[in-house]
């Protein structure tokens, strides 16, 4: 056998199962990548099997391998280069009707396909049967039953792979869908070794596309599927090999291609499936509930309160246990330290800096399990996609399509991933209003923040004052969206197109991978950015024109909150700790709260004692209840934070865009701060 | 008639669309070619829809569903 590790691409539709089964062989092992130059995620991962070592590449869902989305064009790319040696297809096997379109573009593509038949366990528990003998006859590929849910059938799949990996081509097809009575040249015997043969006409036009390609381009491999795009007039292909085709392309030949792939797709399908008509009605059944034209909407806004309610309730009870541990931490490292005579400095930076502010924040790793934990599981039980079309109308009224709620809605767990899933929708200027509204989504990071200052001055109704940001966010999101919709009236870009699965049990592997990679992403931040700006707040406090000083009045960072304190005197935070701790925040939002530590002196600031020390303190300064909100408001408001302006960096393509949203941002936060404040002022 | 006013579980035939290029091209690669058979599962007032083309549900704005021509069958 080769030294050389087998290069595995996973390809399917979106709501195959891909990724489950992807999971199901690598397990949470994963190494998430771009590619050069374009914002389109990829995974891989490496498993071994008798002594041989596979490495997969999970590539996004699509539908087809057109270049009409950058992520089509993209993974075309990428399955065409000389990295990807096997391509599996992964199709869901209980709507193989709609999966066998895709399957048939990769045979086109010439590399060796093996199909993978995901979910079926669903098909043998509707009673539906699928011919294994003859699909892979008419297919011309093998076809490996599978159930990424059940991992059965995972070792078949990669045997089939490694036996595979060289049969771009297999043996003559027994065609039974060729006009017997054809009368053209090549009737009966021509194309027998593709899966897909069109029509004469059409086939004939391939042909000579392909001896035109030949004759300039010597080395060129796969020249029919080159001929046959070409034909479809693919955009991407025309400029790469610019010949003039103009008398073969005389009309729109695409759609005749997709019209008769699907006409033999209908062919394997009625030789290939049995029982099809035997559907599951369940999905039906909740479908009734769930996106009934009236109940749709309160059943959704009910689903997401459950989830905050959660999110705080439980959250909390078990941060509880977190602060007790972090201060026992705290109280043994000082402990430990003064023994050892270690000197004042480093006792400080370590427990006033470096405990202080990343402990604080791991004390909220409760809060965001959970929150990540539901969210995981709305998506995974298929529930996620139906909100699109419940909040369809409502995203219609403020000029969006409904699929522009989604990257919302998972602005609520993290901006990052929120701000690149906008890549769903085709239209660019949809996509730079959804990335300009979804940042005021409140994300998770932002959750510590309101905690604390809520807990600290709203006593019995913190978890309102809380939930209250949540309710401004969509609010100043929706707001910013309607009056960007009034100044380009008109224009109609609305066009919500969205598959909706059949609702399933959410796998716990696939929850287990999703959650434990968010939680992943929280340590390495509390372990990276938190730590790092934690220090050099600590430096910035202690240390002021004359060196060291142990008087924070005296620091840097005192004369840094100083200048900008009357900027932010009209919104109420015109303490220059405060300042300096908005501004540290834009390393992360949680950054705030481990400032506030640091900033304040108290080493544990989210457990109870140091929570009434800080109120005292606060209080003494004359920052009580309204200065509190308006700064909550404001953290909700305002800059996102760098990770996040790095992403929209990205995926806007333009500084100029990124610095406006950033101004509008920080000029929106400021006005409603501004509001809270002074309009509070005059009724208290 | 336009594929809006379809009632709720009528089964319909798909005669022509009348959308840009880009959205007709997604319809298809989805299965949705004229001649196919298409089921309303779910609709909205204003012309949402959920429809269920090949045993797949779909769920399509009004911009979509206004710009269909289909009949009964």
């Amino acid at each position: 056998m080769s030294t050389k590790e087998l290069t595995i691409g996973f390809v399917g539709n979106p709501n195959c199962g891909k990724t489950t089964l992807f999971n199901a062989y690598t397990g949470a092992n994963l190494k998430v990548a771009n590619w050069p130059g374009v914002t389109v995620e990829k995974k891989e991962g490496a498993m071994r099997l008798h002594d041989e070592t596979y490495r997969l590449v999970d590539l996004p869902g699509t539908y087809s391998l057109a270049s009409y989305t950058m992520e089509e064009t993209v993974t075309r790319q990428y399955i065409l280069s000389d990295d990807v040696d096997v391509i599996v297809d992964v199709a869901d096997a209980s709507a193989l009707e709609r999966n066998l379109y895709l399957t048939l573009q990769l045979i086109e593509l010439g590399k060796p396909v093996v199909l993978a038949l995901n979910m079926m366990d669903i098909v043998q528990e509707r009673g539906m049967e699928i011919d294994l003998h003859r699909l892979p006859e008419m297919l011309g590929i093998p076809c490996v039953p599978v159930s990424a849910r059940r991992k059965t059938g995972l070792e078949i799949l990669i045997h089939t792979v490694a036996h595979h990996q060289d049969k771009a081509q297999g043996e003559k097809l027994i065609h039974h869908h060729d006009p017997e009575t054809s009368s053209h040249k090549d009737a009966g015997e021509h194309h027998k070794y593709y899966a897909m043969v069109y029509t004469d006409e059409i086939e004939d036009k391939i042909d000579e596309i392909g001896e035109r390609l030949k004759k300039t381009y010597p080395g060129m491999d796969n020249l029919r599927w080159h001929a046959i795009k070409i034909l479809e007039n693919d955009q991407e292909l025309k400029e790469k090999y610019p010949l003039d085709f103009s008398d073969i392309l005389d009309q729109d030949y695409e759609k005749e291609i997709i019209n008769q792939k699907f006409g033999f797709i209908e062919e394997v399908i009625a030789e290939c499936v049995a029982n099809r008509t035997r559907k599951a009605e369940s999905t039906d059944r909740t479908d009734r509930i769930l996106t009934h034209p009236v109940l749709g909407l309160p059943v959704f806004l009910l689903i997401m309160a459950g989830v905050f309610f959660l999110t705080f309730t439980v959250g909390d009870w078990l941060k509880g246990y977190f602060e007790v541990l972090l201060e026992w931490l705290t109280d043994a490292v000082t402990g430990g330290l003064l023994a050892m005579g270690t000197a004042d400095m480093l006792i400080s930076l370590i427990t006033d800096g470096i405990i202080a502010g990343v402990g604080g924040i791991l004390t909220f790793l409760p809060n965001i399990f959970i929150l990540f934990l539901a969210l995981a599981f709305l998506e995974d039980s298929g529930y996620m996609a139906r909100v699109a079309y419940v909040m369809d109308g409502i995203m219609g009224r403020i000029g969006l399509s409904g699929r522009a709620f989604l990257p919302m809605l998972l602005g609520f767990g993290c901006t990052v991933p929120a701000v690149m899933a906008s890549r769903v929708l085709e239209n660019r200027r949809d996509r730079m209003k959804t990335i300009l509204i979804t940042p005021f989504m409140s994300c998770s990071a932002r959750l510590p923040i309101y905690v604390m200052f809520s807990e600290l001055f709203f006593g019995d109704r913190a978890m309102i004052a809380a939930f209250s940001m949540y309710v401004l966010g969509l609010a100043a999101a929706i707001l910013t969206a309607f009056v960007l919709k009034s100044a380009d009236r008109g224009k109609d870009g609305n066009m919500l197109l969205i598959e909706l699965p059949e609702y399933k049990t959410p796998n716990a592997h696939t929850i287990y991978v999703y959650v434990s990679e968010k939680i992943k992403d929280y340590l390495s931040k509390a372990g990276t950015t938190i730590f790092l700006a934690s220090v050099v707040m600590w430096l910035v406090m202690n240390f002021g024109f004359h060196g060291f000083t142990s008087n924070m009045d005296q620091s840097f960072g005192a004369y840094i909150g100083k200048v900008l304190v009357p900027v932010f005197a009209p919104v109420g935070l015109g303490y220059w700790q405060i300042v300096l701790a908005l501004i540290s925040g834009i390393a992360a939002k949680e950054v705030v709260v481990s400032s506030c530590s640091v900033l304040f002196g108290i080493g544990n600031v989210t457990t109870e004692a140091g929570m009434s020390s800080l109120s005292v303190l606060l209080g003494s300064m004359g920052f009580g209840a309204l200065n509190a909100y308006a700064l909550m408001v404001f953290c909700l408001l305002y800059v996102p934070c760098m990770a996040a302006v790095a992403t929209i960096r990205r995926e806007t393509g333009s500084w100029k865009w990124t610095g406006a949203m950033a101004a509008f941002q920080l000029a929106t936060a400021w006005t409603a701060a501004f509001l809270v404040y002074q309009v509070g002022s005059f009724f208290l | 008639m336009k594929l809006y006013e379809g009632q709720k579980g009528s089964t319909l035939q798909v005669v022509h669309m009348d959308l840009p290029l880009q959205t007709e091209r997604r319809l298809e690669v989805l299965g949705m070619l004229e001649g196919t058979r298409i089921t309303v599962v779910n609709r909205k007032r204003k012309g949402a829809m959920i429809i269920k083309i090949r045993g797949t549900r779909f769920a399509m704005g009004q911009s979509i569903t206004e710009h269909v021509e289909v009949k009964e069958v």
